[in-house]
């Protein structure tokens, strides 16, 4: 995973990312940052609430109750049915933050039920980093980085 | 997002509780991408067969009508699930009946199918049972706009026939079933669906195993765009497009692709990219072909086979002639099982005709309904398997965590026979 330069992360405390919200609910919980896309259909496992794509930088980590960051999601149209089964399993994470918008991603989110943001102002990949706590408002469509 | 006069109606309960909870979840759908309006379809292609642990357990407790609420329109309310609103199919779901004794797939999980399937065929949907549905009966018109799941078939949809589909999930695919709408966004706008990269072979590409590099390659460079493919390339089959846009959908999220002179929405190179400018081609040479080949066979240690998969996507009439054809008066090796996937239509027509005989004469397996990948489940003991999908070759290693060759389709019904793989890029 990349390491945000120092400079990155001095004025990182207290931003603010303004996008546009895609579910709507506020949170408050860690983020977990995937430099790369997700795919739903064979690279998650719901049970386990992990990500199992082999050659991903996220291999093996379990996204639970935390703020999902990520470029978007890839691969295929089951993306949506395989978050909608974190949820129904209780392993679905907290919060969605990401860049690009997908059909895939979008009816992710919303079926899965949390809290989502995207279409920034700048990339939340690069700015969030992993282990940040940080509130996603989905409905004034806003990420803020609380520590 | 701006609603008509009947998409209101529907969501303020004229049309019941599943209409409106559809029109509900086809809302938030809808503004989450920050689509202006909903458009109507007359054919979706969606899910709501296959049994999954969490909809095993809905329906467990509550019947289909539940599973079909929370899982195809994302609603926890005691409702009726009525008929389809306009024509739906069933695409690919877990093995079905033909398969029992055959592949070590649950037999309980048979049976919770079939009851699903019931409960979707008394709502109207057709149980096409198919990663391919434009092989069996649906095939939309140019310019029409569907609601299609199953990236492979998405792709060929927007591509070969014209039609227009974003890539669904089951709950907006269970939602448009229902109401007959879906989000106007991304391919169903014309402006979204010119080409975005020029790809140009110096090699010639005209063969199924070409056609599967040449996609496996352009999905990687453009990633989620959309490529418009030139230079050496032949006339393809059908199957050929099929393998293509699998491949495309495999290494990359593409959803439309053109083929000057070929596919319907590119008469011309300047046609497919519209009021744009042509770019500066990307080329795929010898080297960029022995790559993709070297990439997808770098699964693979052991080179004996102990299993052959063949139709991802289903096969086609003509591959199951090609495959009839390569195993007359042959016998499998002991060691080494055959499946061919192919759609329960076109099963019918095989069993009619005679490839059905010849396949099974020699020891292989005409199969239906679903595949490795969706139903998890390959022959027992498998360690290694080989086939002539760029897309099974991608994906099966990762789910079943076995090693993989890929090949010709003449390749891997010779390692069916022998038991060893020879495959060699000519």
């Amino acid at each position: 995973m990349s390491v945000p330069s120092t400079e990155a992360r001095a004025v990182a405390r207290g931003t603010v990312l303004r996008g546009r919200g895609i579910v709507p609910g506020i949170v408050r919980a860690e983020a977990l940052v995937s430099p790369e896309t997700i795919s739903g259909w064979g690279g998650i496992d719901p049970a386990q609430g992990t990500i199992i794509e082999r050659r991903h930088a996220l291999c093996g980590v379990c996204f639970t109750g935390k703020v999902l960051v990520f470029p978007g999601a890839k691969g295929s149209s089951g993306w949506s049915g395989f978050f909608q089964s974190t949820r129904l399993l209780g392993t679905a994470p907290a919060a969605m933050v990401f860049t690009t918008v997908t059909t895939k991603a979008v009816l992710g989110a919303v079926v899965t039920r949390v809290p989502t943001v995207s279409e920034f102002d700048r990339d939340p990949v690069q700015v969030i980093r992993t282990g940040d706590i940080v509130e996603v408002d989905g409905d004034a469509g806003t990420v803020t980085i609380v520590g | 997002m701006l609603l008509t006069d009947d998409d209101r109606a529907m969501r303020d309960g004229r049309d019941g509780d599943a209409v409106a909870a559809a029109m509900d979840l086809l809302v938030r759908y809808g503004e989450g991408l920050g689509a202006e309006r909903l458009c109507s379809v007359r054919n979706v292609a969606g899910t709501s067969t296959q049994p999954t642990p969490a909809k095993e357990k809905i329906a467990a407790e509550g019947g289909w009508n539940k599973a079909y609420a929370v899982i195809n329109l994302d609603c926890d309310d005691e409702i009726e699930i009525p008929k389809m609103r306009v024509p739906t199919c069933q695409l690919q779901h877990g093995f079905s009946a033909d398969a029992l004794n055959i592949t070590p797939y649950n037999p309980h999980l048979v049976e919770l199918q079939a009851d699903a399937e019931a409960f979707a065929s008394d709502r109207g949907i057709n149980i096409l049972a198919t990663c391919t549905p434009y092989q069996v009966g649906n095939l939309p018109v140019r310019g029409e706009h569907i609601a299609w799941m199953e990236s492979s078939a998405v792709v060929y949809a927007n591509s070969v026939i014209g039609a227009k589909s974003n890539c669904e999930g089951t709950a907006s695919t269970g939602a448009a079933g229902l109401t007959g709408r879906i989000p106007y966004w991304g391919n169903h706008l014309d402006e979204n669906r010119h080409g975005s990269h020029l790809i140009r072979a110096d090699v010639p590409i005209d063969s199924f195993l070409d056609w599967g590099l040449f996609g496996y390659f352009a999905g990687h460079v453009v990633q989620e765009e959309r490529p418009v493919l030139t230079g050496e390339l032949g006339l393809p089959s059908q199957a050929d497009l099929k393998h293509l846009g699998a491949a495309l959908a495999t290494t990359g999220g593409v959803e439309i692709f053109h083929l000057p002179g070929v596919t319907p929405e590119a008469p011309s190179v300047e046609a497919a990219f519209g009021p744009h400018e042509v770019p500066e081609p990307v080329a795929f040479t010898a080297s960029d072909r022995r790559q993709m080949y070297e990439l997808l066979n770098n699964q693979g240690d052991t080179e004996d086979v102990d299993f052959v998969l063949l139709g991802c996507p289903h096969a086609s009439l003509d591959q199951l002639g090609e495959i009839a054809a390569l195993l007359d008066g042959r016998t499998l090796h002991p060691g080494t099982e055959l499946w061919i996937m192919t759609p329960r239509a076109l099963r019918a027509v095989a069993d009619r005709n005679g490839y059905t005989e010849v396949i099974h004469r020699a020891g292989g397996r005409l199969l239906t309904d679903s595949c490795p990948a969706m139903s998890r489940t390959a022959p027992k003991g498998t360690r290694v398997f080989a086939t002539d999908s760029a897309k099974q070759a991608h994906y099966l290693p990762a789910i079943l965590g076995i090693e993989a060759w890929f090949g010709t389709t003449a390749d891997c019904v010779q390692a069916a026979i022998t038991g060893t793989w020879k495959g060699e890029l000519s």
